[in-house]
Formats: C-alpha cells, sequence, structure tokens
C-alpha cells in the first residue's frame, strides 16, 4: 500500500516555506507547523488512496473502452457521447431527476406545511416520542425502507388492501411492478425516508424565529399565506436549503431502494444512474462507459447542490 | 406564541397522521412476520394465532450470530481511526493551521457531495490489486477514505472555534503539540467527537453500495449488505423475509433507542453542516 502514498513531500515542501523563527517560543511555533502536517497527513493519505486515486481513474476509464480484463483502448469522448446521446441512458439520467420531485420537494413541501403549523414540537415527553419516531426511517438502513415498502405496495399489501376497504379497489395493482406508476411508487419510498429528516429540521428551524415577527405581520392585518410568504419562508431559508441539499443528492446518488424494491425494472422504467454504472461495471463489464456515466453523475449532483448552497448560505447578513 | 386553538389542533392532528405513516410500514412487516410460515399474508391483519417461531427461523436462515459478528467487526475497523485521524486532521487544520492547509482543506471538499457510485468501480480493481477483495478489509479502508471529507469538515469546524489563546497557553507551559491536542483539545471536543461517531456508526452499520460490490460473501458483509443476500434468497417467502428484515433493523433500532437524545442531536447537525 505505501506504494500510493502520493502526498509525503507536500509536508517537506510547505515546512521549507515557513520564515526564520526569531525568539524562542516562535521557534517552538515553527517547529509545531511542520508538525502540524503529521496530523493532518493520516485523513489526508486515506483520503488520496481511496478518494482521489479512484476518482481520477474513473475520469481515465472513462476515456477507454475496457471490458475490466483485457487490454483497454483509448476512445477519447466517445463514452460521454453515448452517455448523451443513447436514448436508454438518457431516459435513466430522466428518471433520477423525476425522483427530485420525490425525494426533495415532497419532504420539503409536507414538512414546511407541518412546521408552519406546529411552530415548535414541544420539549415535553410528546415531543421526544414525536421526534424519534419521525427519525426512524433515518436510522435503519434504505435495504430494509425497501423490502418494507416493497410488502406495503404489493398486490396484496396494506396500500390495496386500504385502496379495497375504501371502495377503490378498481385502481389496485402491484405498484412497483406496473409500466406506468413503478417510478413514483419508488419515489414515494424516498419521499417516507426523507419527510421525517426533512419536518424535523424545519421544525427546529421554527422554533428559532423571533414571535415578535408572526405579531407584527398579524397586526399588519396578514393572513397565513401572506404570513407564510413574509415570514416563514425567509427565515427558513438556510434549513430549506440543507434539506434540499441532502434530499437532491438522495435522488441523484440513489441507489439501495431501487437494487432492493425494483432492481430497475419493469424495463428501465426506474433505472436510475447508480443502478446502471454498477450494471455496466460489474454485469456488462462495460467499464468506460459506466465511468462516463459516473462522472456526468458526479457533475449532476455538483450542478444542483452548489446553485442551492450559494442561494442559501451565502448572502448572509 | 399566539396560535389560535385550531391552528394548534391542525398542527397536531397533521403530526398524528405523519407518525403513522412513519410506523405503519414497520407494523405492516410485524403482522406479515407472525403469519404461519407457507400463507400469503395480505396488508395489516393481525394473526388469530401469532408464530413468533418465525423470528426463531429467520435467525437461523440469516445467520444472524455471524452477521452481527461481522457488522461489529467493520465498525470497529472503522469508526475508531476515522473518529482519531479525524479530529487530528482537524486540529492540523483548525487550530495548528498548517501552511498549505487551505489547499488540503479544498481537495477535501471536493469530497463532500461525492456519489459512493462514482468511484466504486476503481475501488473493486484497486481492492483486487491489493488482494484485499471479499475481505473486510475491502470494505474498511475504503470507508476511511470516502468519510474524511464530511469527518475532517465537522472536526474542523469544531476546532476552528476553539479560541488559540488556549493553545498558546499550553504551549507557555511547555507541553508538546501532542499533549495540547490529546490532553486539552480532544476533552474540549468529547461532543462534536461523540455526534461524528454515533453518525459514522450509522453509516457504516447501514452501508450497502461497497458491501454488495466488494464483498461476495454474506456473512463478511454489513448489516445492509447482508439484508441484500437475504432478500435475494428469501424474496418469495414474504413471513420469512418480513421476519429476518426486522431481526437485522433491532440491533440499531435498540442501540438508537439507548442513545436516542444523542442520535437525533447528531443527525440534526450532520445535515445541517454536511
Amino acid at each position: 500500500m505505501t506504494s500510493a502514498l502520493g502526498s509525503a513531500p507536500t509536508g517537506r515542501d510547505d515546512r521549507r516555506a515557513r520564515p526564520t523563527p526569531t525568539r524562542a517560543y516562535r521557534f517552538r511555533w515553527a517547529r509545531a507547523a511542520g508538525t502540524g502536517w503529521l496530523y493532518v497527513l493520516p485523513a489526508l493519505v486515506m483520503y488520496a488512496v481511496f478518494v482521489l486515486r479512484p476518482l481520477v481513474l474513473t475520469l481515465q476509464y472513462s476515456l477507454y473502452d475496457w471490458n475490466g480484463i483485457g487490454v483497454a483502448r483509448w476512445v477519447g469522448l466517445d463514452n460521454y457521447l453515448t452517455v448523451f446521446t443513447d436514448s436508454d441512458l438518457l431516459k435513466i439520467i430522466g428518471n433520477a431527476v423525476v425522483l427530485i420531485v420525490f425525494f426533495s420537494f415532497i419532504p420539503v413541501a409536507l414538512g414546511l406545511l407541518v412546521a408552519s403549523m406546529v411552530r415548535r414540537i414541544t420539549t415535553g415527553a410528546f415531543g421526544t416520542v414525536v421526534r424519534t419516531i419521525l427519525f426512524l426511517p433515518q436510522v435503519i438502513p434504505l435495504v430494509a425502507a425497501g423490502i418494507a415498502w416493497s410488502w406495503l405496495l404489493s398486490s396484496n399489501g396494506l396500500v390495496n388492501q386500504v385502496l379495497r376497504a375504501v371502495g377503490l379497489g378498481g385502481v389496485a395493482r402491484a405498484w412497483l411492478g406496473d409500466f406506468d406508476t413503478a417510478l413514483p411508487a419508488v419515489g414515494v419510498i424516498g419521499a417516507w425516508v426523507l419527510l421525517g429528516l426533512c419536518t424535523i429540521l424545519l421544525v427546529t428551524g421554527m422554533s428559532k424565529i423571533d414571535p415578535a415577527l408572526y405579531e407584527a405581520a398579524r397586526l399588519d392585518g396578514a393572513g397565513p399565506v401572506r404570513e407564510f410568504l413574509a415570514v416563514t419562508l425567509p427565515s427558513l431559508r438556510q434549513e430549506i436549503g440543507v434539506c434540499l441539499t441532502v434530499t437532491i443528492i438522495a435522488a441523484l446518488a440513489s441507489f439501495d431502494i431501487v437494487y432492493i424494491s425494483t432492481s430497475g425494472g419493469p424495463g428501465l422504467q426506474t433505472t436510475v444512474p447508480g443502478l446502471e454504472i454498477y450494471r455496466l461495471a460489474f454485469s456488462q463489464r462495460q467499464v468506460g462507459l459506466a465511468s462516463a456515466l459516473a462522472v456526468v453523475l458526479m457533475l449532476l449532483v455538483l450542478a444542483c447542490v452548489l446553485p442551492i448552497q450559494r442561494l442559501t448560505r451565502g448572502e448572509k447578513p | 406564541m399566539n396560535l389560535s386553538r385550531r391552528e394548534q389542533v391542525t398542527g397536531r392532528v397533521f403530526l398524528i397522521a405523519l407518525i403513522v405513516v412513519t410506523l405503519l410500514p414497520f407494523v405492516s412487516m410485524l403482522s406479515a412476520a407472525l403469519q404461519p410460515r407457507g400463507t400469503v399474508p395480505s396488508g395489516l391483519e393481525w394473526p388469530s394465532d401469532p408464530q413468533w417461531g418465525n423470528f426463531a427461523d429467520a435467525f437461523t436462515a440469516a445467520n444472524m450470530g455471524a452477521l452481527l459478528r461481522s457488522s461489529l467487526l467493520i465498525v470497529a475497523g472503522v469508526v475508531p481511526v476515522s473518529v482519531l485521524i479525524a479530529t487530528m486532521a482537524g486540529f492540523g487544520l483548525g487550530q495548528l493551521r498548517v501552511p498549505g492547509g487551505r489547499l488540503v482543506f479544498g481537495l477535501l471538499l471536493l469530497g463532500l457531495t461525492l456519489p459512493f457510485e462514482a468511484v466504486v468501480t476503481p475501488l473493486y480493481y484497486q481492492m483486487q490489486d491489493f488482494g484485499l477483495l471479499n475481505t473486510r478489509w475491502a470494505i474498511i479502508l475504503p470507508l476511511i477514505g470516502l468519510y474524511m471529507p464530511f469527518a475532517v469538515f465537522w472536526m474542523r469546524a469544531h476546532f476552528t472555534n476553539v479560541p488559540v489563546e488556549l493553545s498558546e497557553a499550553a504551549r507557555v507551559d511547555g507541553s508538546s503539540t501532542w499533549q495540547l491536542f490529546w490532553r486539552v483539545q480532544v476533552p474540549l471536543a468529547r461532543p462534536a467527537i461523540a455526534s461524528l461517531t454515533i453518525l459514522m456508526f450509522l453509516w457504516t452499520w447501514n452501508q450497502f453500495l461497497l458491501a454488495i460490490v466488494l464483498v461476495d460473501d454474506a456473512t463478511k458483509r454489513t448489516m445492509a449488505g447482508a439484508l441484500g443476500a437475504f432478500q435475494g434468497q428469501w424474496g418469495t417467502d414474504l413471513v420469512l423475509l418480513c421476519a429476518g428484515s426486522l431481526l437485522i433493523l433491532t440491533p440499531t433500532l435498540i442501540v438508537f433507542l439507548i442513545f436516542q437524545r444523542q442520535f437525533i442531536k447528531a443527525l440534526i447537525q450532520g445535515s445541517v453542516k454536511g
């Protein structure tokens, strides 16, 4: 493993750059800055070997046609061209974008609705119980959420049972197996996982808003809608940003839930980039194409997350 | 706060609806897990004769003993090392402010939003070269690296807020950098370290992608990875699948309920900072 330790020279270079120490304790400080690198180094080495190196390799693979075993053939940007022109791959990327609606927008919208009505969860026993329960989906593995919901959404599952009970038996179906409903059904699983987190984050943010702002809004004759737009929304900007960031990453990089609940089917209806990368690289042995898709996915995440960060954090007073 | 009575009631109703929706999947799984083996359960239906023995069957079928041991070994390999080296790096970047630290920090930020899918393919070949495929090391080592962006970011945020005068005072007293770190700074950083430990534990325990890609043998995987294999094997036996899934969830749930307060704090802070 030592062969991969690429970061050692940096420490030397920086030590050279230190100004000559003058006083005694200054001397110790300068030496401390040198030894300071010893503190940073282990983390940096692990990061370099297990993240940066693979990242560079992904970039490299993406320029080759390689089956993982034989000789790789240089193909330039052909793999990227495939990603952006192949109708299946475009559909797959589109699926991830559709999932954002379910993983992000629904939990944030519902969370805001609940938060603006609850304002704060009481600190007493009721509050603790509420928080504990709403956090359960965050604590269990996504795989378990996938299994539980595959069962709920199956033809004999609870969802259909309820539908039949209220006389809507006609729409009952195997939700995850149906061509039209599979992707939204996967989306519902994600929404269930992230709803509690968003609600708690937004309610926590809500309880930090100065009640005087609401008093003032009411005195000005603002209705609940005005109040929401003028006070709640701007005050929660940062929390909304956090929720959107976390949930959008969860949507675009989704894998576990889809793998367990539908394996991407029926057809390609629920296949997402994460699953396709896994398939291309390990079943179809198209490592180059898988890597190009991985790079695109990475850039897609950044393209969605960076503007949100800028909007919600940048202009803090 | 002046909320009208009606608003308070609607708020409560919404919260309770949310709680019911959150709990239903678990209840439905439990009701299916208690049906007699070989029957086809439907929705939510309390069995007339609950078959608690199904859990014992699932325990054997899932090889729970081996799974628990494997997950614990992986957690033991990942969490202490990650927390230690991230705390050291956070101290180096946030307190000692090493020259070139900004560059290192920038590099780490690069990895903060990185989907694991983006590096899993090269990691596979790298682990193959190291001869570590199908061993727990193939999960442990990459996870430590992959956690570094968040973990260092987290600890640096803490150490940046500790006044430098504190370190200077310790310096004047003649303590070495290590003493300063270990005796003065680490004890002060305990809350940040505790939250980080909880998050690392949870993320490791629930890690799925790396487990299924890098390790074939389900008994050498994390809990989540093993659950994936369990579903593959018993997917058609819904009763056993539900019982097994609930069993595999139990350890996390117990730990979560015990440290519930710390968990929620860590998860809230974790998502805010991440």
